[in-house]
């Protein structure tokens, strides 16, 4: 398990989060601890920020958020067009929360600190902070939650007969063939979503322990740049893909 | 050879190799991105979210390479 210098000396690294206390029978896991953490920040920026869009007096803080959500309407509009008014709040949530979770995990102290957990017989350390987005149930959740909302959002558009039509379709056998297809893609988005932000981010966390491992001081620095980059640029394709295919389930199809 | 050492090959050739092809891809569509950038700058905000999407895309599939390699390693 997690004892993060083994024998040899190199790194131990888990490819699961590990439960760091028990309330009853429920493992509170150290990726559930640091996102606990974010989801308070997150929602104190959001009270702070419609606090003052109807203030008179605006801080700096409100115009560097204001200027990066505008930055985002004017991305997101010229995929969803006139729809964006709808769908902005999702996308820009999914954004803002997969960038700050990126960010988090990123902070000196997440995977360093430890504790000592006890385990039965035998007592373990195991970090007490672990990036959240490097944990696949995390991103398992939000491929999950954008699949199913791309369904709610094409009922709601389309209405459920058109929707279904879609995946059923008895019309004729090449039609029936397609909505057999578009099941399985559907299913694959799922878990692309879900592996392709899991697997840059945690490997992003092994490189970043490999190569302070390997040269202890300053040589992780240019990494740590380029996960801030990596941490940006995931968040960006979740939530533009999430766009993409939101915008394609609510166009009419012929 | 022992089972430990097929392991350890096994892992670095499906990273190798897995990284191979999204390498090529990743290549082209950020070739023919600025090319397209080169014919027609106006339209650069356009070229650049569909390249994002193509490299996304393109990129998935060597993270899920990446993802067997580490369960491989990790496990």
């Amino acid at each position: 398990m997690s004892q993060l210098e083994s024998k040899t000396g190199f790194p131990e690294i888990s490819i699961k989060a590990e439960p760091v206390f028990y309330i009853g029978s429920f493992k509170v896991t150290n990726s559930l601890v640091l996102s606990a953490l974010v989801f308070v920040f997150f929602i104190f920026i959001a009270l702070r920020y419609s606090k003052e869009i109807v203030s008179t007096q605006k801080t700096a803080f409100f115009y560097v958020f204001n200027t990066l959500l505008k930055g985002l309407y004017g991305l997101f509009e010229s995929i969803m067009g006139h729809n964006i008014t709808f769908f902005f709040p999702i996308l820009s949530a999914f954004f803002v929360y997969i960038l700050f979770q990126n960010l988090f995990g990123l902070l000196p102290g997440v995977g360093s600190i430890l504790i000592a957990v006890t385990e039965g017989a035998h007592t373990l350390r195991v970090p007490l902070f672990r990036g959240n987005n490097a944990d696949i149930n995390a991103t398992l959740a939000l491929a999950l939650i954008s699949v199913v909302l791309m369904q709610v959002y094409g009922i709601k558009f389309l209405g459920f007969k058109d929707h279904i039509q879609k995946y059923v379709n008895l019309s004729n056998p090449i039609n029936f063939f397609l909505g057999f297809l578009e099941i399985l893609s559907e299913i694959s988005r799922v878990l692309s979503f879900a592996f392709r932000l899991f697997g840059n981010i945690f490997a992003g966390e092994v490189l970043m322990t490999i190569v302070a491992f390997l040269v202890p001081v300053l040589a992780s620095f240019p990494f740590l740049i380029l996960e801030i980059f990596v941490g940006l640029v995931q968040a960006l394709v979740f939530s533009l893909l999430t766009s993409v295919f939101m915008s394609l389930a609510v166009a009419k199809h012929h | 050879m022992t089972p430990e050492a097929v392991k350890f090959i096994a892992i670095a050739l499906t990273i190798a190799l897995g990284a191979f092809g999204p390498a090529l891809a990743i290549g082209q569509i950020a070739s023919k991105a600025v090319e397209a950038l080169g014919r027609n700058p106006e339209a650069e905000s356009s070229i650049r979210t569909a390249m994002i999407l193509g490299l996304a895309f393109a990129e998935a599939v060597a993270i899920y390479a990446l993802v067997v390699a580490l369960i491989l390693k990790f496990t």
